[in-house]
């Protein structure tokens, strides 16, 4: 009797964990259709779901005004699209960095990958690489801007992981600083050189600055399509291989004995993450916080498995980025805009502050 | 079955004088249950690492069920062999059930998830290891008896055909340890082939019909139970006065100390 209520607690728990799924993607779903009708040309959730259908060529009730549709699917839609995909890629990669490098304060922000990967596409801009002036608002780009930014995340991460061994214990060890100190290192002196290539070419200052503190301000659907292939390809990749970031959690020991590949399955979750970062940063620009809080506030309700995990982070991830886009986009009167990333260091500092106290009360 | 040749293993750089097994040669037929013994500091975990495939050979051979272990996969050598870990670091944020689970990971295809083959086993794994009642716990959250009970069920969850333990019992009370033997002499009778290193000399003479004793890097005894394990044989291994006597109720030797004998022995 005890032993059948012990089994059947087991699905009722994964059912419990689908559940939290189900209801994070729900929400995502309806802050979507709000968003799309937040703005200076409001619009009711109905309306905002008429256009949008009218859009993908269905059509009830009352026509929506043409130029209310433009700006609900063109501009809004493309925008809640393009934060949503961000805050995703960039959730699950911090996700993955924690997991792979059994380091609860790894990021993409904080290993400096978003720094080398806004230097990756800086670089691109500069050269003219990157085809016409995408961030000017025009269409045309190459494709390979993401591309740049992927070696340029690459790179760092390398030159971090390089740094925190040179910097850690006898038995080559890294310690959790170490790691983030080597990334501070990094991305400060990415950024100097950001400033420097900026400063080298004026015409270019407007696209490249905006990496600084990251926006959405003024991208479509053509940065979307830029992106999402390779934050597709770096998604199947991590999801792909999420078991073997629980065994990783276990140390290297362990997780071979279970017949784990250690260094290898590390290598692809590192390059997989790198993609995701690489993607976020080409079109959005360095955004810090959303892979070090997701992560960590999922596993205090979901536990550490990443089966689950992984998908709750692109979601909740997801859904945090949009909104801190929204608040971004309306906080100021008069229609002037907050870099993102100035959002969500505002929401995620205080919270980095509270994970360090009790990451460190947890060793005393 | 288990065949190790020649084996000499290390820490650090390869060099000869820091070498920690010094040539062993041992082997575990299938089925056997064999008791890995000797002073601390004598190399039984080296050894277990070296079998495991975690600690390269620095010169000759180890061979499990016939197949050099150097050649395996990390995946193909779980297969062959299951481990139970001296020490294991445990993260929070998993169940005892998800933790088993993990044992499991290299039964499944690069495509696969877990699946109800994988579920069964791990549910027999943590009945068979007396570990049921602790599936819905936070693995973090264990006393040390406790999770080498599942680090058990995690090991049977992997595989039975071959099991290396690693004082795997030492945290355990009495009682529970005679429960963990148990489940090893039962998995003894159904055919696994098992090699454990133990501390508790009574425990190992009581359950394991065959006794290897290390000391120094080197095999220093290796044989049946009721021949090797006399008096003068420990003492010459421990280098302490140790009195045997038989078990009150199944006869098997067993070691006795004796107060102030290792000051006597010292001078």
């Amino acid at each position: 009797m005890a032993t059948a209520a012990r089994q059947s607690s087991a699905p009722g728990r994964m059912n419990g964990r689908t559940l939290w799924i189900i209801c994070i993607g729900a929400a995502s779903l309806a802050s979507g259709l709000i968003a799309c009708g937040l703005g200076s040309f409001p619009s009711t959730p109905a309306e905002t779901l008429r256009a949008l259908a009218q859009a993908f060529g269905l059509s009830w009730g009352q026509p929506v005004d043409p130029a209310l549709s433009v700006v609900i699917v063109d501009i809004r839609l493309a925008r809640v699209a393009l934060s949503w995909l961000t805050g995703a890629s960039l959730a699950v990669a911090g996700c993955v960095f924690q997991g792979a490098l059994r380091n609860p304060l790894a990021d993409a922000f904080t290993l400096g990958v978003s720094g080398g990967a806004a230097f990756g596409a800086s670089v691109a801009i500069l050269t003219g690489l990157a085809g016409e002036a995408i961030f000017a608002g025009l269409a045309g780009g190459t494709g390979i801007l993401p591309l740049f930014a992927l070696a340029g995340a690459l790179l760092a991460l390398a030159a971090v992981l390089a740094l925190g061994r040179a910097g850690g214990g006898p038995s080559g060890g890294m310690r959790r600083e170490t790691l983030v100190l080597a990334g501070i290192v990094v991305s400060t002196f990415l950024s100097a050189l950001i400033s420097l290539l900026k400063s080298l070419d004026e015409e270019s200052v407007a696209s490249i600055v905006f990496w600084i503190m990251g926006s959405f301000q003024g991208r479509g659907f053509e940065h979307v399509a830029l992106a999402l292939p390779y934050m597709a390809v770096g998604l199947l990749l991590v999801l792909w291989r999420a078991r073997e970031l629980d065994l990783l959690a276990l140390g290297e020991g362990q997780a071979r004995l279970l017949g784990l590949d250690a260094g290898r399955s590390r290598l692809f979750l590192l390059v997989g993450a790198s993609l995701l970062s690489g993607a976020a940063v080409a079109v959005s620009g360095v955004i810090g916080f959303v892979g070090l809080v997701v992560p960590h506030l999922l596993r205090l309700v979901l536990g550490a498995g990443h089966r689950t995990l992984l998908p709750a982070s692109a979601l909740l991830g997801g859904l945090l980025l949009l909104w801190s886009d929204v608040l971004a986009r309306s906080i100021l009167p008069g229609g002037a805009e907050l870099p993102v990333g100035v959002v969500t260091a505002l929401i995620g500092g205080p919270f980095f502050c509270l994970l360090l106290g009790r990451s460190s009360r947890g060793r005393s | 079955m288990i065949r190790v040749a020649n084996l000499h293993c290390g820490y650090g750089r390869p060099n000869a004088d820091r070498d920690v097994l010094h040539g062993i040669d041992l082997i575990v037929a299938r089925g056997e249950l064999v008791g890995l013994l000797g002073p601390n500091g004598s190399g039984k975990t080296t050894l277990l690492l070296a079998i495991s495939g975690l600690l390269p050979a620095r010169a000759g051979k180890i061979e499990v069920a016939g197949v050099d272990i150097a050649s395996l996969t990390p995946r193909q050598r779980a297969l062959s062999l299951s481990c139970v870990p001296q020490r294991a670091e445990v993260p929070p944020g998993f169940t005892v059930r998800e933790l088993v689970l993990m044992g499991r990971f290299a039964h499944t295809g690069m495509f696969e998830d877990y699946g109800p083959k994988d579920f069964a086993a791990v549910e027999a794994a943590l009945s068979d290891a007396h570990a049921g009642d602790l599936a819905e716990r936070q693995a973090s959250q264990l006393s040390g008896g406790e999770i080498q009970r599942v680090l058990i069920a995690r090991a049977l969850a992997q595989g039975r055909e071959t099991l290396l333990l690693d004082e795997a019992v030492s945290a355990l009370d009495m009682a529970r340890r005679v429960e963990a033997y148990d489940l090893l002499a039962a998995l003894h009778e159904r055919g696994s082939t098992i090699l454990s290193a133990v501390h508790d000399l009574n425990l190992a003479a009581l359950y394991c019909p065959r006794l290897v004793f290390l000391k120094a890097g080197r095999v220093a005894l290796d044989g049946p139970t009721a021949e090797i394990f006399t008096e003068e044989n420990l003492k010459d291994i421990y280098e302490t006065d140790i009195r045997v006597g038989p078990h009150p109720v199944t006869g098997a030797p067993q070691a006795h100390l004796v107060p102030g004998a290792r000051a006597a022995a010292l001078g």
